[in-house]
C-alpha cells in the first residue's frame, strides 16, 4: 500500500510570474481522503500560500470544481485512491480566466445567468390568501432534474465551445432557464427565448454533450439545449406554416 | 471581469485553446469525428443527384456513370464513405432521444423507444431510396 500521493497544482502568482508553473507535493495517502483533503492537507501543513475555493465538503455547494487529472470534477466527491498512483494533476477549471492558483473568475458566469432571470416570473401574482400555486408530481417531474443544478460549473469546463467562443451562454445557464421554462407557475417563457435565441444562445452549442458527462448531479444540460432547439424550430415552423398561431 | 476585482488583482491569466484540443479526450475526438463524417452525408446526397441525373440523360451517360462507380479507387473511397455516413448515422441517432420528449398518451416515451423510431424510420427512408434506385 502507497503511503504518499503525489500531488501536482497548477500555481499562478501573478505578482511573480507571468505564466502558470507546476509545483509538485508529496501528500500522505488516506484512503477515505478526497482530492480536497489532499489540497486542505497543503495549505494547512505545506504552502500555506497556495489558493482555492471550497465551503461545504459534500457536493452540494459547488465551489469546489477543478480540473483532476485533466477531468473537470468536484475535488469533494473525488477520492485520492481512484486516482493511485498518481501523479494528481490538479487545475483551475478551464475555460475561466485564473486569478491566482485554482481560483477561477466566475462573473462572466453570473451575469449570463442573470440575463435569463432564473426565477419564477409571473405577469400578476396571486394574493398570498388564495393560497399556493400547487402542482401535480407530474408537472414537477418536468423540471425536477434541471433543478438539482449547484452552479459548480464543471460543465463549462467541459464545454470546448464556451471555451472558444466565451461569449456562448453556456451549459448550467441555458438548463436553468429550462428548468424555469418548464415549470407550470412560471410566465418567463417567451423573455427567456428573446435572450436564448440569440447567436449566442442555445445556437452556438454543437451538442458535445461532455456537459452531461461531468455534471455530478445528472442535470443533462446537453439535453436541456436540444431541446431548447427542438421546440424553438418546431414554434418557428408552426408561425410560418400558422402565422396567426405564432408566439 | 469584475473592474472592482481587476484594481487588486490586475493580470488575470487566460489560457489559450491549443488547435488540437480535440485530441485531449475520446469524446473530444468522436464529436469532431462525428461533426467531419456530416460532410460525407452531404456528399452522399450530391452522388445520389448526379445518378439521378445521369439516369435522365440517358443510357450511354448512366453507363459511363456505373462504370466510374465500379472502378477500384472508387469503389475503395466508396466503402470509407460508408464507414463514415454509418459513424454518423449511428451516433446522431443515439443522440436524438436526449432532444426529443415523445409523449403518448400522457406518458413520456422512453428513450429506448423514441431511438427504436428513429431506427425504424431510417430502415423505411432507406427502403423507398432502394425501391425508386433498383424498381
Amino acid at each position: 500500500m502507497t503511503d504518499t500521493v503525489t500531488v501536482e497544482v497548477r500555481r499562478y502568482r501573478p505578482e511573480q510570474e507571468a505564466e502558470p508553473t507546476w509545483q509538485s507535493y508529496q501528500v500522505p495517502y488516506r484512503r477515505e481522503w478526497m482530492v480536497l483533503d489532499a489540497l486542505n492537507y497543503i495549505k494547512d501543513q505545506v504552502d500555506g500560500t497556495l489558493s482555492f475555493r471550497w465551503s461545504c465538503r459534500m457536493g452540494v455547494c459547488g465551489s469546489c470544481g477543478m480540473m483532476v487529472n485533466g477531468t473537470p470534477a468536484l475535488t469533494c466527491a473525488t477520492y485520492l485512491e481512484t486516482l493511485l498512483p498518481g501523479p494528481v494533476r490538479v487545475e483551475p477549471l478551464r475555460g475561466f480566466p485564473v486569478i491566482r492558483d485554482l481560483v477561477g473568475d466566475l462573473t462572466d458566469f453570473l451575469g449570463k445567468l442573470r440575463r435569463v432571470s432564473p426565477w419564477l416570473v409571473r405577469e400578476t401574482e396571486r394574493p398570498p390568501a388564495e393560497g399556493e400555486y400547487l402542482q401535480t408530481p407530474e408537472q414537477l417531474a418536468e423540471y425536477k432534474r434541471y433543478s438539482m443544478c449547484i452552479n459548480c460549473l464543471l460543465c463549462y469546463a467541459a464545454c470546448p465551445i464556451y471555451e472558444l467562443e466565451p461569449e456562448f451562454l453556456g451549459p448550467a445557464v441555458i438548463a436553468l432557464a429550462q428548468r424555469y421554462n418548464l415549470d407550470s407557475r412560471d410566465e418567463g417563457r417567451e423573455a427567456r427565448m428573446d435572450e436564448l435565441s440569440q447567436h449566442d444562445g442555445i445556437w452556438a452549442c454543437t451538442f458535445v454533450g461532455e456537459c452531461s458527462t461531468v455534471c455530478p448531479k445528472d442535470v443533462d444540460p446537453a439535453g436541456a439545449i436540444q431541446r431548447y432547439k427542438l421546440d424553438a424550430a418546431v414554434s418557428w415552423v408552426a408561425g410560418l406554416v400558422l402565422p396567426r398561431s405564432g408566439k | 471581469m469584475n473592474p472592482a476585482y481587476r484594481r487588486y488583482h490586475p493580470k488575470w491569466h487566460r489560457a489559450g485553446m491549443p488547435i488540437f484540443w480535440w485530441l485531449r479526450s475520446l469524446p473530444y475526438a468522436r464529436f469532431i469525428a462525428r461533426e467531419l463524417t456530416s460532410m460525407l452525408v452531404a456528399y452522399a446526397a450530391v452522388l445520389l443527384l448526379v445518378q439521378v441525373r445521369a439516369l435522365d440523360a440517358g443510357p450511354e451517360s448512366y453507363a459511363r456513370f456505373t462504370a466510374w462507380l465500379g472502378s477500384t479507387p472508387v469503389v475503395v473511397w466508396h466503402l470509407a464513405v460508408l464507414a463514415g455516413l454509418l459513424f454518423h448515422t449511428l451516433t446522431w441517432l443515439h443522440l436524438a432521444p436526449r432532444a426529443m420528449v415523445v409523449r403518448l398518451g400522457g406518458r413520456r416515451v422512453p428513450d429506448a423507444m423514441v431511438l427504436l423510431g428513429q431506427y425504424a424510420a431510417w430502415a423505411g427512408a432507406s427502403a423507398l431510396v432502394a425501391w425508386v434506385l433498383l424498381a
